[in-house]
């Protein structure tokens, strides 16, 4: 299967172009990134730039216009509809800026739909989503629908639903956007410790207060790379916790 | 991602709304009560109308005048004439235009019976009709519908077997005794409960005896088969209509298989008699049971069939409500959609969870209408018994589920196509 070397991401020279004729957009002019195994990525830019369509190529949400992705070794642009689907549903977990809860199901449903999608057993789906809650700090609100919850509440229980099928990659596009400072401590919280353990991680951000979190920043432009600063090792511990640390 | 997981979401999708539901269910359960109803509806007053042919008797034929001339031989005329043979009376018939028009005689009768002009027949009733005598018992008194004046044979060759007492025989006839076998409705208007055999009882002034009760024949819808009196030809005659022409003659065939050879024999011998040859059109006309049941079956079965279109055009525009709510849920949703399919929710699922939808609103739709329409035949409506026909709620069932299936789709489809990105950006 995949050799234990290859990078979890690895984008060469993608470009995306949204519309045709007058009215086209290069939202991405040329990307060419590899995100390594453990690694704790912010991507940040202004307004427009291009990092939502970066990431949304990089969940397999969308398609590039040209170029080739590899996620974890398979050229995802090969896949069909079903195998496209299960990587979705294995390799990825995604956190949007909008919670994306499915409303009217509880805080346990919606951690478990990945779970059901994967063809998990009930049983089994359940004890692993009760964890993933727990691991988010919402042990005690699994019973309670998304429009029951507070933002930040919302936002952990999207983390948990990202993080309950174990994936490969955890993205997160503007996951603090609509959080103030305190949920958006406790979810960058999550992330450093997700970090911690080993798991891929890809943030968008506006903000340098949730960029510092990360091991690794980009800066895009004008749907280009212009900037990309390590600010610690990718197999030490993220920034923030190794401040604590010592 | 088992079936039962995609039900669950379906049910939860479905009761996440359920004022929507209910009257897309609504719409659905109209369709399917009103097919099985229609068509139950249909059913019934068509075997209402069989009923009433078999009880002109089995393999007869009625020879009646005709003033009307030509074409008349054969089926039609007088279809819900009802019970036994009253489709013409004696005394107010009308003289038609044709000049030597002959009247239906006994001698007729006699010339039918013979077996050498008409081997096929096995017997020969002449009937005289009167109605709305007045009969009387002890102060109760009755206007009898039907007063037939006939042979023995009739009772056998009309269906109308005895309850009670006996009929009268040949001897009755020959020597005119004024003896009367009388219906249900009749006995219980003049007796009540005490046994009218051997009682007499007075019509129009003239008393005659009474040797038995018919049995229950039913309601025929127009006209009540059971308000009859049946007495010897010669006796009715004399006391009542006078010896005039006869309403009717009913013959009865040797078997089902010669009812048309004795319809031929028949029309020959009164050819012959009444003098028509040629182009003259005949002066009577045979009603004959089996091609009347025949024509009515074939009529009655349009009938229903039209009934049972009617009610599907109503089922297809349940359908189309159906492909509505699915098309405004789908829409509705989109988001929902694109969220499942970020988390790697394949194709399959959301189509079957949109079908499942669409197929649990049109199969309960279509359950509970079969439970109303089933309820609804208890009652008479338009004064018929509705009769379900099973294969009408098979159908009904079956339709609405592959309406369901249909319908729902391409809002499905849709739904399912989605690339994840759209569905997430819709607005
Ligand atoms: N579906 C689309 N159709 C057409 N143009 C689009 C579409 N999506 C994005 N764009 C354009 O592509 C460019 C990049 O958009 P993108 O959403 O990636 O920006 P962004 O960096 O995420 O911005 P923000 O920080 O405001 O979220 C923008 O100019 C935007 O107008
Ligand atoms: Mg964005």
């Amino acid at each position: 299967m995949t050799p234990r070397s290859a990078p979890v991401l690895d984008i060469r020279d993608v470009t995306k172009v949204y519309g045709g004729g007058e009215a086209t957009v290069h939202a991405l002019r040329g990307v060419s990134l590899t995100v390594e195994r453990g690694d704790y990525v912010a991507i940040m830019g202004a307004s427009g730039s291009g990092k939502s369509t970066l990431m949304n190529i990089i969940g397999c949400l969308d398609v590039p216009s040209t170029g080739r992705y590899l996620l974890d070794g398979t050229d995802v642009g090969r896949l069909d509809d079903v195998r496209l689907a299960i990587v979705r549903n294995r390799k990825v977990g995604f956190v949007f800026q909008s919670f994306n809860l499915i409303p009217r199901m509880s805080a346990l449903a919606n951690v478990e739909l990945p779970l059901a999608y994967g063809g998990v057993k009930a049983a089994e789906r359940r004890s692993r989503a009760l964890a993933a809650l727990d691991r988010v700090g919402l042990a005690d609100r699994v019973r309670h629908q998304p429009n029951e919850l507070s933002g930040g509440q919302q936002q952990r229980v999207a983390v948990a639903r990202a993080l309950v099928t174990a994936p490969t990659l955890l993205l997160a596009d503007e996951p603090t956007g609509a959080l103030d400072s305190r949920a958006s401590q406790d979810v960058m919280h999550i992330f450093d410790r997700l970090s911690a353990r080993g798991r891929t991680i890809v943030v968008i951000t506006h903000e340098e207060d949730v960029a510092a979190h990360a091991k690794r920043i980009i800066r895009l432009m004008d749907g280009r790379v212009i900037e990309d600063v390590r600010r610690s090792p990718v197999g030490g511990l993220p920034p923030r916790l190794a401040e604590v640390a010592t | 991602m088992n079936t039962t997981e995609v039900l669950r979401f379906a049910v939860r999708g479905l009761t996440a709304n359920k004022m929507r539901s209910a009257l897309t269910t609504l719409g659905i359960l109209i369709g399917v009560a009103a097919v099985i109803l229609l068509v139950a509806v249909g059913e019934g007053s068509s075997q209402q109308i069989q009923r009433n042919i078999q009880r002109l008797g089995s393999n007869t034929l009625t020879v009646s005048p005709s003033t009307s001339g030509g074409g008349g031989r054969g089926g039609g005329g007088g279809l819900f004439g009802g019970g036994g043979g009253g489709v013409a009376d004696a005394r107010q018939r009308n003289p038609g235009p044709r000049t030597q028009a002959k009247d239906l005689t006994v001698q007729d009768a006699e010339a039918l019976a013979d077996p050498r002009n008409a081997p096929s027949v096995k017997s020969v009733s002449p009937i005289v009709t009167a109605q709305g005598l007045t009969a009387a018992f002890e102060g109760a008194g009755h206007s009898i519908g039907q007063f037939v004046g006939t042979y023995p044979s009739y009772f056998e060759a009309s269906n109308k077997p005895v309850a009670k007492g006996t009929y009268f025989f040949n001897d009755d006839v020959l020597a005119s005794r004024k003896v009367v076998v009388i219906g249900k409705t009749v006995a219980g208007d003049l007796f009540g409960t005490v046994d009218p055999v051997g009682r007499q009882i007075n019509v129009s002034g003239v008393p005659f005896t009474v040797v038995g009760v018919l049995r229950e024949a039913g309601s025929s819808g127009f006209q009540d088969a059971d308000d009859v009196a049946i007495a010897p030809l010669p006796a009715v005659q004399q006391s009542l209509t006078g010896f005039g022409p006869l309403g009717q003659i009913l013959v009865q065939a040797r078997s089902a298989d010669v009812v048309d050879a004795a319809q031929s024999e028949v029309t020959g011998v009164l050819d012959q008699r009444h003098g028509i040859t040629g182009t003259a059109s005949a002066d009577f006309r045979i009603l004959n049971q089996a091609t009347l049941q025949e024509t009515v079956s074939a009529a009655t079965g349009t009938f229903t069939v039209l009934l049972g279109a009617v009610a599907a055009i109503s089922l297809l525009v349940g359908g189309i409500g159906i492909t509505n709510i699915m098309l405004v849920t789908v829409t509705e949703r989109t988001r929902e959609i694109g969220i499942r399919k970020a988390i790697g929710a394949p194709k399959g699922a959301i189509l079957g969870q949109f079908l499942a939808e669409a197929t649990m609103l049109s199969l309960v739709g279509g359950l509970l209408g079969v439970a109303i329409a089933v309820i609804g035949a208890q009652f008479t409506i338009a004064g018929v018994k509705p009769v379900i026909v099973p294969t009408s709620i098979a159908l009904a069932l079956g339709v609405s589920v592959a309406i369901g299936l249909f319908f729902g789709s391409y809002p499905a489809n849709r739904a399912a196509r989605l690339r994840p990105i759209d569905a997430l950006r819709f607005e």
